[in-house]
């Protein structure tokens, strides 16, 4: 009997896998459709052979990781974890007593952020590769990375916001970058009933001057209703100089919003002409408001951030400053708002509906010019909407999120209900195509796809619901992206790859416009580090009272010095570290027992510094964390702790030279 | 003749010679370059980086102070330069051939110099060397391709040579064109 079941068994493969070759033998070199089911075109679309780069650098927000995820296209592969808005114990961000300074606000020292969008740098309209800009959501803020170290650069705080949603959407030539309220808060911040929300409540548009070395600063502030501003972005070609806000909640209501704000029949797009606000700002007709900020940034140099207080915002307002916001009404609590590559068309993306409305430009400047206005709220004229509505793309799905365009006239729909990206064709409205995602989807991302020269070859859908799509591993699972291949009629599927934090939007780059500028290492000539020893000659430990200041360096495989005594329970102990090395990639970590921070991570040229506070007597070994060479497990070294009130001279040394 | 003994001044801004060392985890490979004064590389840190790599078997640390050979050679291609160009008024036809045999012996004598430093920096190992591979030798090729443990190493000439062939080659045909007077 037994003998019987595994012949079956055995003859059963046997068929199955004759089946099976004369499958595959019989359509492999005639269809490529077939062979694309079975999985062997799409492998290769997405393979990038060992040791070979990436076509595409994509950006994705970590979302509630408050950090940004590098990806290389079509790999998926991930390259590296930006630090922005979160402390980072595995390179000593926010931990290290040098870039504790980048997370400093009005609020105290933060050590979290919610980073929602990324947003390139453009010139022209055009990804440029100099920076990457990401807000901060919860403790309003903006960021901006420099991409020729990938790392955090500088944050600036936004006063007068409650949540810095609809940011940062950079203007065709990163004049500036914008940071909408998403939650209206009392204009200024007091205590105040919550209910008195309609009357004492606003929302402010702000406008961040970007300088050609990027440093950031408050150009001005739009004060609005306290409508959620939800999701922006900035004109180009013929619409360069306006930027467009969504909203929701233009009911004002401040309780049970999921019901209470989703009455109106139709929110609003604001459209707001920062040109005409730089006039009113020129002209002086603004108010001087007095509040507070802070502004940190990190100086390559030194290697250390800074902060500093701002106490100052102009703020423009509709009623004294007309022509300077208009508002187009667009159905049902519109999410993203997104401007096609020619800067023509607006497209509404109303969530709450299977319909998506789209602007016209052209036809919102006539409708100003006739001054076809249906009302007025809070002194901004609401333009008519049938003489502003261009077209409306019917029953695509339902429930659209977020729109992005390719270089051949199409544009691509998120639909988180329906869970799909709907293709179709700018200017006829019709649906081309429909792909499912896994799932619901929220942003989607095309290389340039928010510019004026998008790359449409692969479009990035960035899904809220990941489920069964991977290995499971627990209640909490890595959110999940899908790469499809958009250079042909039909949208392909290529692949799925799980992504860290919780994405929102995502911008990629060819790689070819940020390769050829990324730095290898800090040049040590150029290190003005106050703490900085610019070599083993320099090596030493000096005591300033309680403060113990040790200046050590690092180069493969020791630190100099090596033995530490004399330091005392009690003292705050400054490991001052600089990495000696000129070589790509040789950081060196640094880690000492009982260190109630974390670890430093120290880059070559660099000097970063590690508070440590012994609390017991003893002798204790610190080491370099980062595998670094073959002698790495022999780079290690010793500290003694002498008690409070011992008489132990402060002695230090490597090898010949140690106490 | 007279362009060929400018030539040699020419040599102080190139490169004469170039050691490129070449393992997986150096991709792109580690350039030293060698010029008449001075010892550097493609990189600002590539002494730096092989006096690292050289530690961990003990060979000794490449400190261009401590090579007189960079102080003195300037001065021998100066004097070349001189007696070049008082050849090229004299115009005597043995003088070019002369002087073209002193630039060969003092090419040769360079080669020799440059192996004894090869010789030296690859076999005097320091006693505490961390890692010690029995009877392996660290001297770099004089010219052409070796391999050293986990990197292939290529030595090979630089511009400096080439510009200092040139002036042989000058001399020569100042000579060869003077021969019939």
């Amino acid at each position: 009997m037994k003998r019987m079941l595994n012949f079956l068994v055995r003859g059963g493969l046997w068929t199955l896998l004759v089946g099976g070759l004369l499958f595959t033998s019989c359509n492999q070199p005639t269809n490529n459709q077939q062979a694309g089911m079975l999985g062997s075109d799409v492998a290769s679309a997405v393979y990038v052979p060992p040791g070979q780069h990436d076509e595409f650098y994509a950006f994705m927000s970590g979302g509630f990781s408050g950090q940004i995820g590098v990806h290389g296209l079509p790999s998926g592969r991930l390259l590296r974890i930006i630090p922005v808005f979160s402390v980072d114990a595995e390179k000593g961000y926010g931990f290290n007593e040098e870039t504790k300074a980048m997370l400093n606000t009005s609020h105290g020292f933060i050590p979290w952020d919610d980073s929602h969008h990324p947003e390139l740098s453009q010139t022209n309209g055009e990804t440029d590769g100099r920076w990457i800009f990401i807000n901060g959501n919860n403790t309003p803020r903006l960021a901006r990375i420099d991409l020729t170290t990938f790392e955090t650069a500088e944050i600036i705080e936004i006063p007068n916001s409650g949540g810095n949603h609809s940011s940062p959407f950079t203007t065709e030539n990163t004049e500036y970058v914008v940071a909408g309220t998403r939650f209206g808060v009392p204009f200024p911040q007091q205590d105040v009933p919550i209910n008195s929300y309609a009357e004492n409540f606003k929302g402010t548009l702000t406008f961040v001057k970007v300088e050609e070395d990027g440093t950031m600063d408050i150009a001005f502030q739009v004060l609005l209703p306290a409508f959620d501003y939800d999701l922006a972005h900035s004109g180009k070609g013929k619409s360069h100089g306006w930027t467009f806000f969504t909203t929701y909640n233009t009911e004002e209501q401040n309780t049970l919003l999921e019901v209470k704000a989703s009455q109106n029949d139709k929110d609003f797009i604001a459209a707001v002409n920062w040109k005409k606000a730089e006039e009113y700002i020129a002209a002086g007709n603004f108010e001087e408001m007095e509040t507070q900020y802070m502004r940190n940034y990190y100086d390559e140099k030194t290697h250390m951030a800074y902060s500093e207080t701002k106490t100052k915002v102009k703020i423009l307002t509709p009623e004294n400053c007309p022509g300077l916001v208009y508002f187009l009404p667009t159905p049902k609590s519109p999410h993203g708002v997104d401007v096609d590559p020619t800067g023509e068309y607006i497209v509404g993306n109303g969530k709450l509906s299977s319909d998506l409305t789209v602007h016209s430009f052209s036809k919102m400047m006539t409708a100003i010019e006739n001054e076809s206005f249906e009302d007025e709220v809070a002194g901004v004229p609401v333009l008519k909407f049938e003489e502003v509505v261009a077209g409306v793309v019917k029953d695509a799905g339902l429930g659209p999120l977020h729109t992005e365009f390719d270089d051949r006239g199409n544009a691509y729909t998120s639909f988180f209900i329906t869970s799909e990206v709907v293709k179709w064709k700018v200017g006829t409205w019709e649906v081309l195509d429909k792909a499912s995602t896994f799932y619901s989807v929220g942003h989607i991302m095309i290389p340039g796809g928010d510019s004026k020269k998008p790359e449409g070859k692969y479009l990035v859908a960035l899904n809220k619901i990941t489920k069964d799509r991977y290995l499971p591993t627990g209640p909490e699972l890595c959110h999940s992206a899908q790469l499809y291949d958009i250079s042909g009629d039909k949208m392909k599927l290529l692949m799925d790859f799980p992504t860290q934090g919780e994405p929102h939007y995502a911008q990629g780059i060819s790689a070819g416009r940020v390769k050829p500028n990324v730095k290898k290492f800090y040049p040590i000539e150029e290190n003005e580090h106050p703490f900085r020893a610019m070599g083993e000659k320099d090596a030493r430990v000096e005591r300033d009272g309680n403060d113990v200041h040790v200046y050590m360096t690092t180069i493969r495989s020791h630190f100099a010095p090596d033995n530490i005594e004399g330091v005392k329970v009690g003292d705050n102990v400054y490991f001052h570290v600089t990495n000696l090395e000129q070589d790509w990639d040789v950081p060196h970590g640094f880690s000492v027992m009982g260190a109630n921070n974390a670890e430093l991570l120290i880059m070559g040229g660099q000097t970063e510094t590690l508070l440590w506070q012994p609390k017991k007597v003893g002798v204790y070994p610190f080491y370099c964390t980062d595998f670094c060479s073959a002698l790495h497990q022999e780079m290690q070294g010793y500290i003694r702790v002498s008690g409070a009130g011992a008489n132990v001279d402060l002695a230090w040394g490597l090898g010949e030279t140690a106490p | 003749m007279l362009t060929g003994s400018l030539l040699l001044l020419a040599i102080f801004l190139f490169p004469i010679w170039k050691i490129i060392l070449v393992a997986p985890q150096y991709p792109s490979g580690v350039t030293m370059l060698i010029y008449l004064n001075k010892i550097g590389g493609t990189e600002p840190g590539t002494l730096q980086n092989i006096n690292i790599l050289n530690h961990y078997v003990g060979m000794k640390s490449i400190e261009p102070d401590s090579i007189p050979e960079l102080t003195y050679f300037p001065f021998i291609i100066h004097a070349l330069c001189l007696i070049g160009i008082i050849i090229s008024f004299l115009n005597k036809k043995y003088l070019y051939l002369g002087f073209a045999a002193l630039l060969v012996l003092l090419a040769s004598l360079g080669v020799y110099d440059f192996y004894l430093w090869e010789y030296e920096y690859g076999h005097s190992l320091s006693p505490d060397a961390p890692i010690k591979v029995p009877g392996a030798s660290f001297q770099p090729p004089l010219i052409g391709k070796k391999d050293i443990i986990n990197f292939t190493a290529y030595s090979l000439p630089e511009t400096g040579v080439y510009l200092y062939g040139a002036t042989i080659i000058a001399a020569l045909s100042s000579w060869w064109l003077t021969r019939k007077k």
